[in-house]
């Protein structure tokens, strides 16, 4: 991990150093000193973890509480052929997959994952730019779907690969994606949601699948849920950094 | 030199006249001074802990506020209550095109729109005027760069936090706290008497200018003991995972975004008293105020003595 996220840190030095007023090069456009302040991420993560531990759960809303203007931020429509196709058939043929350190392999359809149990949640959705927007969301727990593929032994982290390519160079689409561990994966309010304030999820929130993690801030919260994957470590998976904005200098702990 | 004198008219008996004046002067200068110095009392005032825990303290301060302008550009907008209603922020810092096509900040306080091109809303970065909460002068890093402005932000946040701990632990234990800061009622009655001092920029001399005086305990005892935990429960209001460990903090702000509101306010508290705070110590002789708190050592002026006439 270690020279993936100094890779990491060369492109995001790189990128700052593009934006940067003048070639003065101040400790933010070195490779040595964000590493040292990423340092307190895993003392946050940590520290974080020691109080809440893997059932506490996150403020529950009433109705008069749901905003009424959600914003939808990030992609607001993966507009890719293949998403369009889904959209126009209703997503009939989306299918979510599991696989990776699993024993059972499998995909689910829509229909399939809305049979499972649900589970509908009033709940804060925090931006990582600061502002907050509170839904309801109904989706199937994301512990009851892992307990079907039932993970292998060395599972640490499920990655969610989504639909939405992030650049717009069609040879190196980038799609989001996002991580969660196994914690906060089995959390009771991590669910794979389909409807949002009673409809079916609309497309600037992620149609037909977005995942719900309530302790985490907003980025987490993936879109266009395609692919779920087990994995060990995901050093090997893009930039190595657990996401696309962990990929792009965001902490891969977005619990504050 | 003598030459030059003659030269000029002046005899050189009378320039030895003036040298001795000279002289004499000087002497006399340096023995006011030397009794000053010996008249003047140095005060150990500040323990090696205090001035340490300062200085990290100061430090702190002033990365953690330019990173915070750095997280709050993102989203230059502030509201009450549990969520954003885009509609109707506290603050906005936006921006707008004029008839010229320039482009103009703007700063909407409540429904009260102001102009603050430049400063608020829009400035120039590179020579360029950009749509901008905060100039990037204030902010850290200067150019708009969240993850890492973030970066900063959290990691100095836990000095900030260990430091101010480690400084109640101790103002408490060495009992400078009850003894320094903490402002009694014996204190009060002479309020009136400190705030008019004050605005007459009367410093204390003698005895008096080894303790705080009430204005200055209400100062510091309500910034280290209220406003830094408030900056810090306010901030930790608006991490999603300690709201599930802490909702009552919710409750007790009313809300994230009032969290982060008062947490804004309370950022600009610590720079309103930072600024009160360099004024006095520049008004009340900066080198003897660093000195003591670089080396503890305070000079204290004598008393003066009773009037004669």
């Amino acid at each position: 991990m270690g020279t993936d996220r100094r890779n990491f840190l060369a492109r995001a030095a790189a990128g700052a150093g593009a934006l940067a007023l003048s070639a003065c090069k101040g400790p933010s456009e070195t490779t040595w000193f964000p590493k040292l302040l990423d340092s307190a991420e895993v003392l946050t993560k940590k520290v974080q973890r020691l109080f809440a531990g893997p059932t506490t759960l996150a403020p529950e809303f009433t109705k008069a509480d749901i905003s009424s203007f959600f914003k939808a931020n990030g992609t607001l429509n993966p507009g890719t052929t293949d998403y369009n196709a889904a959209v126009a058939n209703n997503f009939q043929d989306w299918k979510i997959s599991v696989g990776g350190l699993v024993e059972h392999p499998l995909k689910l359809s829509l229909a399939e994952l809305r049979a499972m149990p649900s589970r509908t949640q009033i709940t804060r959705h925090d931006c990582v730019e600061g502002w907050s927007c509170i839904g309801e969301w109904t989706g199937a727990p994301l512990k009851n779907v892992l307990a079907r593929a039932v993970p292998r032994a060395n599972a640490r982290y499920v990655v969610f690969y989504c639909a939405d390519p992030m650049s717009s160079d069609p040879t190196d689409p980038q799609y989001y994606y996002e991580s969660l561990d196994l914690i906060e994966a089995c959390h009771p309010q991590t669910i794979l949601a389909y409807d949002m304030n009673g409809e079916a999820l609309s497309v600037p929130h992620g149609a037909p699948v977005r995942l719900r993690c309530e302790r985490q801030l907003g980025y987490k919260h993936a879109k266009y849920v395609q692919r779920l994957e087990l994995v060990e470590t995901f050093d090997h998976i893009n930039g190595g950094n657990g996401g696309y904005w962990e990929d792009n200098g965001y902490t891969w702990w977005a619990g504050i | 030199m003598t030459s030059q004198d003659s030269a000029a008219g002046l005899k050189s008996s009378s320039v030895a006249g003036i040298e001795d004046k000279a002289r004499g002067a000087w002497r006399g200068w340096q023995e006011r001074r030397r009794t000053r110095l010996s008249n003047r009392q140095m005060f150990y005032r500040h323990t090696v802990s205090v001035r340490v825990l300062h200085w990290i303290n100061a430090i702190c301060l002033a990365i953690m506020f330019m990173s915070g302008l750095q997280i709050f550009n993102a989203h230059p907008a502030l509201y009450w209550g549990r969520y954003s209603d885009f509609d109707h922020p506290a603050l906005w810092l936006t921006s707008e095109q004029d008839a010229q096509g320039h482009l103009r900040g703007i700063t909407q306080i409540g429904t009260t729109r102001f102009d603050t091109t430049g400063w608020l809303g829009a400035s120039s970065a590179d020579g360029q005027m950009t749509e901008r909460g905060f100039p990037s002068w204030a902010t850290l890093p200067g150019p708009q760069w969240l993850a890492m402005g973030r970066l900063w932000h959290f990691f100095f946040a836990w000095i900030f936090v260990i430091n101010g701990l480690l400084f109640a632990v101790y103002a408490i234990w060495s009992r400078h706290f009850q003894r320094d800061l903490l402002p009694k009622i014996s204190d009060l009655r002479h309020l009136g008497r400190d705030i008019v001092d004050h605005i007459r920029l009367r410093f204390p001399k003698g005895e008096a200018a080894k303790h705080y005086n009430v204005l200055q305990k209400i100062a510091y005892f309500s910034v280290v003991f209220i406003l830094g935990p408030l900056i810090v429960l306010t901030g930790l209001t608006m991490s999603p995972t300690m709201d599930s460990v802490f909702p009552f903090l919710l409750w007790v702000f009313g809300g994230r975004q009032s969290a982060r509101t008062i947490h804004f306010i309370c950022a600009f508290s610590f720079l309103g008293f930072f600024i009160v705070h360099i004024v006095m110590v520049m008004l009340a002789g900066p080198w003897n105020e660093i000195r003591s708190m670089i080396t503890g050592r305070y000079a204290i002026a004598p008393e003066e003595p009773p009037h004669g006439n």
